[in-house]
């Protein structure tokens, strides 16, 4: 059998999530799918599974136009998809998870054949547990034996060894080339150049919503590298001033999040200091921030800033000794619906008595509009604020003596000149004594303006690097898990 | 004794109809606040049309079909206009009260018609429980199959998993080619016309007749036991058997003067256990008990579906 | 569970709909008993402003009502449904009455002293439902709904037991309270205590919403907790405050009730105004500007209808259908428009 997409389309207001997609795969086929965050990657997948629909173009097995409207249909072509962080239900247990959504009824059936398919590959289920209790890579292991008890003939994987042990990746790509030796399609997401090229038979590169390389394994790396990140990026030297007292200081940090676990993390920050946080989504950057914001309490360890241990105190302590946040989602976790760009002043700004001061509040709002060139009115909800500008507020919104600003993805989605802008402002709060921590997605931004670039991987941190003495391609191999040494 | 545990089982009746209904909506994650509401405004549809037709199967009928139909508007309130379930529930539960005054106002004080006693040959011969069980009429028959219905369905059946599914993790089930909102709508519906045979069980069987706030309350205490049941049809039924006898002892207390308080404190009961149930889900030691022991897990757990009053969104 | 306070937007066109629609249901149902629809409609505006005696009664029922609803406007903003506040009323009539019942001084002293004990005891039933949902994380429906049944179970038995009736146990109340403490009055019903009490809550409530940073803050922590959280607001005080709030307000609400209309302790003492004022800030769409206006027309409404079961023969609940369809109207129609507009807009961009 074959599975064709064509030409597949999906916007999102302005983001050109796939624009214009072709892949085919053929029969027992282990085909990669890579590309960095935002690619598009993950909504191809989604309209492959039914999930979400495409906006045109056209889903093809064995030759056939299937009219794919939701997972009832893919399912019934035979696609089945294993999400990144695996869609079961938590207090079920795993044998009612493995029968639920399957017509077959026969639960004795079932269980035997929960056992012999995992068997067959290694893995290890108890029918009674609640799958609450499993691993990460229990739950997959459990969503693949269903796929294929479903009667999957196609498998995607999203991002499937985020989160999992090296015994149960192990198991799991043994599995993968079994399945596709038996014919079975498996198509393999992920932004792990190492992995994809351990397992995979042919890759297609997707950058910024296109399909930019179809290529047989093996291949050159760098050529994969080229395809994923665009032409190598010409460096700006940043002038790097003398840095002033400790900032911040994390000694023998353990965190744990939800899928990652950071272990005895040890970073000293300097005032004036720029680090930039590497790596792919879900890899301990964020967690390291929240951590350092007081937003979730290290397991053990110090984190040291304004002279106190401020390691499990709550969010507002950290604020006080003058860390500040500024998350990713600007709509979900900093800015607030409905609420104007002059209250967000009041909101961020000191409390000058109980009564607010509309008169006044409404000038202070529109200079500090003009001094961050904000377009939009003291009355404009937040969310009429485009991405940008909503960053310029958010910006704005900073007190100016900020000893840390802990920052995610500061430029996402904005276009140059915004970022321009954004960089410039930070900038100038650097050289008056401000760390920044950030991370990003953007190579050239943490080769540009980091001090120091730490890498993270699957939770741990790989690498501290330099910024001056690194370059892009170092970089990205390193976010790909791949070490040139 | 075995009267007053027959007259036990009779008068919680109606109650565990109302709460099988609700513990089903809000299985597959929709919550229906109009409760009170619908089951007064169904008791007295069911009365009406009974005293009307003559029919109290008729009755029956009319009381289902007007709780379904203020179920329906609940889900598509939530599903299509993307609205708050508690609110519009919350507002219907208000308008659907004032309603069955209003249009109940010709019946008060009337003699209606009963549901007909039925004695289940053989069977209501048994010792004891012949006379608990099986010496009643056919509406409180009905509950018992309720229960038993519910229970099956819920925990033994292909779809009865998916229906939890859908509470659940709505995504997850969708994922699994579920089609989830047009489920939710079903078992909104279902659920909705079992609330309705409850206010026909209470106007044509455990009170006979119909009057103004007629069910007092009613419709509140079964939200508050479908928490306390922790979602699980046969620990509700306990709930409503439990308060059952709490009201039946209450009756008994009532000429006794020193104890007249304690008779009217009775019916706040149920709402001190189900905040207590609420406050105990939140302590861990709880929950780490039921992870050791799974067979009971499910029967202790007492936590809501996950998805419960959240709109389910494709993208 | 999200229990976020519903978005409601009301497009200039919505209400009005909501208002024809309303009452051209009730119209239907009232020319379907055989009585005039028109004749209806009159009666109510008759019975409700027809005269000064009349008028005073409704304005009279018009405080509770006001006094709840401005608590709610509170909670609203923070995001949380007070189903408990018909308990926060109850107690706070419970501590008017004990001190009505109890307190030997002259009136002023009395009344003032029972104010502050109602404010008192609302307060702290609001912040009890309060502390569960912070603490505990018990939602605040069903913690509300669990005090709103023990304020009542409470009351009654205060009524058929140690306040009974000399005599009788009976549930029509207490004794009426002492002279003293009672409201003074003009003419029969009207107490301006309680009028001026309602229209300080409304302002005050008002301008604590547009013009302090409490009020911003409380409209953030409501809108999206999370962002409040991260900008630096303590969520958990804010919430806790709005049920304080709310519980003080409906707490006078119940004082009101108890010594300025009732002048004795009644099981009914909450008389509805409490799910009724939930009504009346969802019509508002929790703007405390409109909420007195609304409230006095739905107090026209429910003073009114007693009239018409005195001359038409129907029931008296026909305002309370009124009330429901109304606020049921403007619900579905702002909803229904919400949704149109959005959909337009999401099949604009691509």
């Amino acid at each position: 059998m074959s599975l064709e997409l064509r030409d597949i389309r999906k916007y999102f207001g302005e983001v050109r999530a796939n624009d214009g997609v072709s892949i085919r795969v053929e029969r027992g086929e282990l085909h990669g799918l890579l590309g960095e965050n935002g690619a598009g990657k993950s909504t191809l997948m989604k309209i492959l599974s039914g999930f979400i629909e495409a906006d045109s173009g056209e889903v093809v097995v064995d030759d056939q136009v299937i009219a794919m409207k939701s997972p009832r249909d893919a399912i019934a072509a035979g696609i089945g998809m294993l999400h990144q962080d695996p869609l079961v239900f938590l207090p079920f247990s795993v044998l009612e998870n493995f029968v639920l959504g399957n017509p077959r009824a026969d639960r004795d059936q079932a269980r035997s054949e929960l056992l012999r398919l995992g068997e067959s590959f290694g893995f290890a289920f108890e029918p009674e547990a609640p799958v609450r209790t499993l691993t990460v890579g229990e739950r997959q292991q459990l969503e693949i034996v269903r796929l294929l008890w479903l009667g999957a003939k196609v498998l995607i994987l999203d991002e499937p060894t985020t989160g999992i042990s090296a015994t149960q990746q192990a198991l799991l790509f043994e599995a993968l080339r079994t399945l596709a030796g038996q014919g079975m399609i498996v198509i393999f997401v992920s932004h792990k150049l190492e992995e994809v090229e351990a397992l995979c038979d042919r890759v297609t590169v997707m950058r910024r919503g296109r399909a930019v390389g179809d290529v047989p394994l093996p291949a050159p790396i760098d050529r994969l590298v080229e395809m994923m990140f665009g032409r190598a990026v010409k460096v700006a030297e940043r002038d790097h001033r003398g840095l002033g007292d400790v900032a911040i200081e994390l000694a023998r940090l353990c965190v744990d999040d939800r899928l990652v676990s950071l272990r005895d993390l040890d970073l000293l920050v300097h005032r004036g200091e720029v680090i930039g946080l590497a790596g792919l989504e879900g890899s301990g950057q964020r967690t390291l921030l929240r951590s350092c914001a007081g937003l979730l309490a290290p397991r053990s360890g110090r984190l040291e800033a304004g002279g106190a241990d401020l390691a499990g105190h709550p969010y507002h302590e950290h604020r006080e000794a003058g860390i500040h946040y500024l998350p990713a989602g600007r709509l979900e976790e900093g800015l607030i619906r409905g609420v104007t760009v002059a209250e967000h002043f009041l909101l961020a700004g000191e409390r000058k008595g109980p009564i607010i001061d509309w008169d006044s509040a409404h000038d202070e709002a529109r200079r500090r509009i003009e001094e961050h060139s904000i377009v939009g009115t003291t009355d404009s909800p937040a969310e009429s604020l485009s991405g940008g500008n909503q960053q310029r507020l958010l910006l704005a919104m900073m007190p100016a003596g900020v000893d840390v600003l802990l920052m995610e993805h500061p430029t996402r989605g904005l276009d140059i000149a915004s970022a321009d802008w954004v960089w410039s402002r930070l900038l100038e709060r650097v050289e008056q004594g401000t760390a920044i921590i950030f991370s990003s997605a953007d190579l050239d931004e943490l080769l540009r303006y980091s001090d120091r670039i730490i890498v993270f991987f699957a939770g741990r941190v790989i690498a501290v690097l330099d910024a001056a003495d690194t370059d892009a391609v170092r970089l990205a191999h390193l976010i790909g898990g791949k070490d040139l040494g | 004794m075995e009267a007053t545990i027959a007259t036990i089982v009779a008068t919680a009746a109606p109650l565990v109809y109302a709460t099988m209904g609700e513990t089903i909506a809000e299985k597959a994650g929709v919550i229906n606040l109009s409760l009170d509401g619908s089951i007064l405004l169904s008791a007295m549809a069911g009365f009406a049309t009974t005293y009307v037709t003559g029919s109290v199967l008729l009755g029956f009928l009319a009381a289902t079909l007007v709780s379904a139909i203020i179920a329906a508007l609940i889900a598509f309130a939530s599903i299509e206009l993307n609205l708050n379930q508690i609110a519009v529930g919350f507002v219907l539960t208000l308008f659907a009260a004032e309603l069955s005054s209003f249009l109940g106002r010709p019946y008060v004080g009337v003699r209606g018609t009963a549901v007909p006693h039925w004695e289940i040959p053989l069977l209501s011969d048994i010792p004891f429980l012949g006379a608990v069980l099986f010496d009643h009429n056919l509406s409180v028959y009905g509950s018992f199959v309720a229960v038993i219905a519910a229970y099956v369905f819920i925990f033994r059946t292909r779809k009865g998993l998916e229906l939890q599914g859908i509470g659940e993790r709505p995504e997850a089930a969708f994922a699994r080619g579920i089609p989830v909102n047009r489920m939710r709508y079903l078992y909104t519906v279902l659920g909705g016309s079992l609330v309705g045979m409850a206010g026909a069980a209470y106007s044509l069987d455990v009170k006979f007749g119909w009057r103004e706030n007629l069910t007092l309350n009613f419709g509140w205490i079964a939200l508050a036991i479908v928490i306390f049941g922790g979602w699980h049809p046969v620990r509700a039924a306990f709930g409503c058997y439990l308060f059952g006898a709490l009201q039946v002892l209450a009756l008994k207390l009532q000429p006794v003067s020193a104890l007249q308080g304690v008779s009217q404190i009775l019916p706040i009961l149920p709402f001190v256990l189900m905040i207590f149930t609420l406050v105990i889900v939140y302590l861990d030691w709880f929950r780490r008990f039921g992870e050791r022991h799974p067979r009971w897990q499910r029967l202790l757990s007492s936590e809501p579906p996950a998805g419960i009053g959240r709109v389910f969104e494709r993208e | 569970m999200t229990t976020r306070r519903p978005i409601l937007r009301f497009r200039p066109g919505s209400r009005i709909i909501a208002v024809v629609l309303a009452l051209g249901f009730t119209s239907l149902l009232v020319a379907a008993t055989g009585a005039s629809p028109f004749e209806a409609f009159r009666l109510l505006w008759q019975g409700s402003v027809g005269t000064t005696d009349k008028l005073a009664n409704t304005l009279m029922t018009w405080v509770p009502l006001a006094l709840a609803s401005a608590g709610l406007v509170v909670t609203f903003s923070a995001g949380l449904w007070n189903i408990g506040v018909e308990g926060q009323i109850v107690m706070g009539a419970i501590a008017a009455s004990w001190v009505a019942r109890e307190v030997d001084l002259g009136t002023a002293a009395i009344i003032t002293l029972a104010v502050a004990a109602g404010l008192v005891a609302g307060m702290l039933w609001g912040l009890l439902a309060g502390v569960l949902r912070v603490y505990a994380r018990v939602n605040e429906i069903f913690g509300g709904l669990g005090l709103d049944f023990v304020a009542t179970g409470l009351v009654v038995y205060l009524v058929i037991g140690p306040w009974k009736r000399s005599g009788i146990a009976s549930t029509s109340g207490t004794d009426l309270f002492p002279r003293e403490a009672w409201m003074p009055t003009i003419g029969d019903r009207l107490a301006p205590i309680a009028i001026v009490l309602a229209v300080i809550a409304i302002v005050a409530v008002f301008a604590l919403m547009r013009g302090t940073y409490f009020g911003l803050r409380l409209k953030a922590v409501g809108a999206n907790p999370t962002s409040a959280f991260i900008i630096g607001i303590r969520t958990h005080r804010y919430l806790l405050a709005a049920m304080a709030i709310g519980g003080a307000l409906a707490g006078v609400a119940g004082t009101v009730q108890a010594i300025g209309f009732q002048h004795k302790l009644v099981p009914a003492i909450s008389g509805g105004y409490g799910f009724l004022g939930i009504l009346v800030v969802l019509l508002a769409a929790y703007r405390a500007a409109l909420v007195a206006p609304i409230a006095f027309f739905f107090v026209m409404i429910s003073v009114g209808s007693s009239q018409l079961s005195l001359r038409l023969g129907l029931d008296s609940s026909i305002g309370g259908v009124i009330q429901g369809a109304l606020v049921l109207t403007a619900v579905l129609v702002g909803g229904w428009q919400v949704q149109r507009a959005t959909r337009r807009a999401a099949a604009e961009e691509v």
